[in-house]
């Protein structure tokens, strides 16, 4: 008798490992299924498979079925499947076959292989403007080459770390995507391109793109002497929000240096307004306000110096820099630690704040509150200066649709490609010759400046250093927003430098 | 050595499945991470030359790290503190049998259910001091509406109390946890001791110095181990209520091994820090399980 308990026992143990040989319903054929209202993809591979994991299957399934047959739906999202639509079930065998092979970190998998091929572009714009941006593009490719199939694999969370890490494995493991996001500078040296990724110098020769972006981002784009990816978009670090009405009310003009800065901050003090506003609760957002400062302290030359290793650290115009922050964060807002940068933009709307720097997303975000009262300039010192950040997408070795995704490369550097991209994500083109005015007020003051303006790399947003780097001055920045401690502070700062390997 | 039977197979049978899966998954990426935090692996591409302990000479000169571990102590001494008193107050009073104890005891446990997001968001709103051009929210709006405006803090945004704030929402989460313990506890005294004692002419106050916390003392050690591991692995509610805070006052080690690693691509330096929090709950757990399995071999 206990030997029969025990061999039950050890049945259920088994049982728990081949659970849905046990669990689906009677295996049967594949199916046709009609949406309906209120279906959504795990639901009806519930119903039919016993499985709501399942879901992959029918979508890979249906997907290779609209290829020869198009009264299949073409499911594009896996959240989006409309009432109508017609998709496939697959039997049960089918569905098994399919998900053994299935890695949730190959998107490509759910989709159909077209007449020319997949091609899979990776990255982490996954909603709102970014992403109809995005869309835009693909609309243009794909009247362009309607027989590639395109496969959007984003990777969401984290402003990109998790698409990183997913795309790191990949890259390791030989099986890249055709084509991936990547911030434009030196982020490109996390990747090691000469082991990883393709040159695009032919692709920035026969698409005559070293004549239509600035010098400045041609110097910034190129590594170790060539190209590594095509630049779509450019945002602008270094912009001084201000609230009209407020400067209006005080007989004030916005200030072109650091001693009208605090000049204005004083009056504005006086009137029980708060001078200057920023919220630092994430952490990156005082290493952002530092990195205009030290532009803005330094000129453009010597801070780009500060990242190649021409302008030491330990330079006079570091300390004046970190003088002039620590005096600004004497009129910042006492409940800054407890706000994220838009927490900080609120008071500007309030009309209780008078300045605000942060980056030209910005704008979209006011737009959104329904602000309109908010005027822009460069912050103190950085007139003629455009510390730029830009998306820009590359070609790693052994993509497995490598002409595919160099046509892609080719329609994001194209004008139709960044002007169909740029207003939808509120940020300027790369290039100079796109169209004004498809563009608000003030990104089209944005443009004028980018054409002629000094551009240099921001810091924490991958433009002017590797990551350890960014995180390391990132760290050191808290620490002085409380501290204050200018010595201190730029002995760390120097040492960041030195453990980048870049400083001696 | 007994012989192999039936039923001793069977037994190694049914447990060796967890058995593998903890070898490989708990104590296999333990080792996995203590020989990372040996190595080079600065960038998003592994890098394993071998270092020696340079990653953890490097943490502990690391300026942030020091200051997290000083707040680690800081968190935990107020957070066990606080804990241990409220949670003994509310069981020693729900213990007197009062009218509606099953409401209260409800109340006092409703906030454990809650996830540390949930109670970081919260407290962040609640803390939030706003600013003289903003006017006060929250726990600081209340002070100025009861007129005691002279009690207004910075909270967390003041540098020198941020991770005490911290340790407020903690305490409120797990007050109602270590009352449970301790009711538990109490209600496991024999009355006849208390009548007893009673009968000999101790006050309420000898009573419970002299017999309830002696006899408590399991509990109390119980409500240690447990309260200091959260304490010190403390890591979601700093995300959802601060973030490493103003000048780090409400970083903890466990924020900066994510952000060191994920954001700067400093692995090997995060599996440093991993190691050295294992390290500091092995401290406080270990004598307990040694201790408890003595006690059990004893029984």
């Amino acid at each position: 008798m206990k030997k029969l308990v025990s061999l039950l026992m050890i049945v259920a143990v088994l049982a728990v490992f081949v659970p849905t040989a046990f669990a689906a319903p009677p295996a049967q054929a594949g199916q046709d299924y009609i949406v309906l209202a209120g279906d959504w993809l795990a639901k009806i591979a519930d119903k039919y498979l016993g499985n709501p994991y399942a879901w992959p299957a029918m979508m890979a399934l249906t997907n290779q079925k609209h290829l020869t047959d198009s009264s299949y739906a073409k499911i594009i999202n896996a959240d989006l499947i409309e009432p109508g639509w017609k998709l496939y079930v697959p039997s049960a065998e089918e569905a098994e076959a399919f998900l053994a092979t299935y890695d949730k970190n190959k998107p490509e998998m759910l989709y159909a292989t077209g007449a020319k091929g997949q091609l899979v572009v990776g990255s982490w714009w996954t909603a709102g403007g970014e992403a109809e941006g995005l869309n835009g593009m693909f609309k243009i490719y794909e009247t362009k080459y309607p027989d590639v199939e395109i496969v959007n694999a984003t990777v969401a969370g984290g402003a990109g770390t998790n698409f990183k890490a997913v795309l790191a494995t990949r890259l390791i493991g030989g099986d890249p995507p055709d084509t991936f996001q990547l911030h434009a500078g030196l982020e490109v040296e996390t990747y090691s391109p000469e082991q990883y990724l393709e040159p695009l110098d032919d692709i920035y020769a026969s698409e005559g793109l070293e004549t239509v972006f600035p010098a400045d981002l041609l110097t910034l784009l190129k590594y170790k002497d060539h190209y590594w990816g095509v630049p779509v978009n450019i945002h602008r670090s270094n912009v001084l929000w201000y609230d009209k009405a407020v400067f209006e009310a005080n007989g004030l003009t916005p200030p072109t240096n650091f001693d009208e800065f605090f000049a204005v901050c004083e009056a504005l003090k006086a009137k029980g307004i708060a001078p200057y506003v920023m919220g630092t609760k994430d952490g990156w957002e005082a290493a952002h306000i530092f990195e205009d400062v030290l532009a803005g302290t330094l000129g453009a030359e010597k801070y780009k110096g500060l990242w190649t290793g021409a302008t030491p650290w330990t330079d006079p115009g570091v300390t004046q820099a970190l003088e002039n922050f620590k005096k600004m964060i004497g009129y910042a807002n006492d409940d800054h630690p407890a706000l994220t940068w838009d927490g900080a933009g609120e008071y500007l709307i309030a009309g209780k704040g008078g300045m605000m720097i942060m980056g030209d997303w910005t704008d979209g975000w006011f737009q959104s509150k329904n602000y309109t009262g908010y005027g822009w300039a460069p912050p103190p010192g950085t007139q003629g200066i455009f510390v730029a950040l830009s998306d820009t997408f590359a070609l790693p070795k052994n993509a497995p649709n490598a002409e595919n995704a160099r046509n892609w490369l080719k329609v994001c550097g194209s004008l139709e490609g960044q002007e169909a991209f740029n207003p939808q994500k509120g940020s300027i083109c790369a290039r100079t010759d796109c169209d004004p005015t498809l563009f608000n007020e003030y990104l089209q003051s944005a443009m004028v400046d980018w054409s002629k303006d000094a551009i240099v790399p921001s810091v924490m947003h991958g433009a002017a250093a590797v990551e350890s780097w960014v995180t390391d001055y990132k760290d050191a920045i808290t620490l002085f927003v409380t501290s204050g401690d200018v010595a201190t502070t730029q002995a760390a700062l120097q040492q960041a430098c030195v453990d980048a390997g870049i400083c001696q | 050595m007994r012989r192999l039977n039936w039923e001793r197979v069977v037994s190694i049978l049914l447990i060796s499945p967890a058995a593998i899966a903890t070898a490989i998954f708990v104590y296999g990426f333990i080792g996995w991470t203590a020989y990372a935090s040996l190595t080079k692996w600065d960038k998003l591409f592994p890098d394993f030359t071998l270092v020696g302990l340079s990653n953890y000479r490097k943490l502990f000169a690391n300026q942030r790290f020091q200051i997290d571990l000083r707040n680690t102590v800081v968190f935990t001494v107020l957070f066990l503190i606080s804990c241990l008193l409220i949670g003994f107050l509310l069981a020693f009073l729900l213990d007197q049998r009062i009218k509606g104890e099953g409401i209260f005891r409800s109340i006092y446990l409703f906030p454990m259910s809650i996830s540390f997001i949930v109670t970081g968001v919260v407290w962040r709103w609640l803390l939030n001091p706003g600013s003289p051009e903003m006017g006060s929210t929250g726990v600081n709006l209340l002070f100025d509406m009861v007129g005691l405006g002279f009690l207004k803090t910075g909270w967390y945004t003041d540098p020198k109390i941020g991770i005490m704030a911290v340790a407020i929402a903690a305490t409120w989460q797990m007050s109602g946890y270590t009352m449970a313990m301790y009711l538990a506890g109490l209600r496991a005294i024999p009355d006849e001791l208390r009548e007893a004692a009673r009968v000999d002419g101790a006050s309420e106050l000898q009573i419970v110095r002299h017999i309830l916390l002696p006899l408590l003392r399991p509990v109390t050690l119980s409500a240690v181990i447990v309260l200091g591991h959260i304490s010190l692995k403390i890591y979601d509610l700093i995300v959802a209520m601060t973030g490493p805070g103003i000048g780090f006052s409400t970083d903890v080690p466990a924020y900066f091994m994510w952000d060191t690693t994920f954001r700067g691509n400093h692995f090997s330096r995060g599996a440093a820090i991993a190691i050295i929090l294992l390290l500091m709950v092995a401290v406080l757990v270990v004598p307990y399980l040694v201790h408890s399995i003595r006690a059990e071999a004893e029984l």
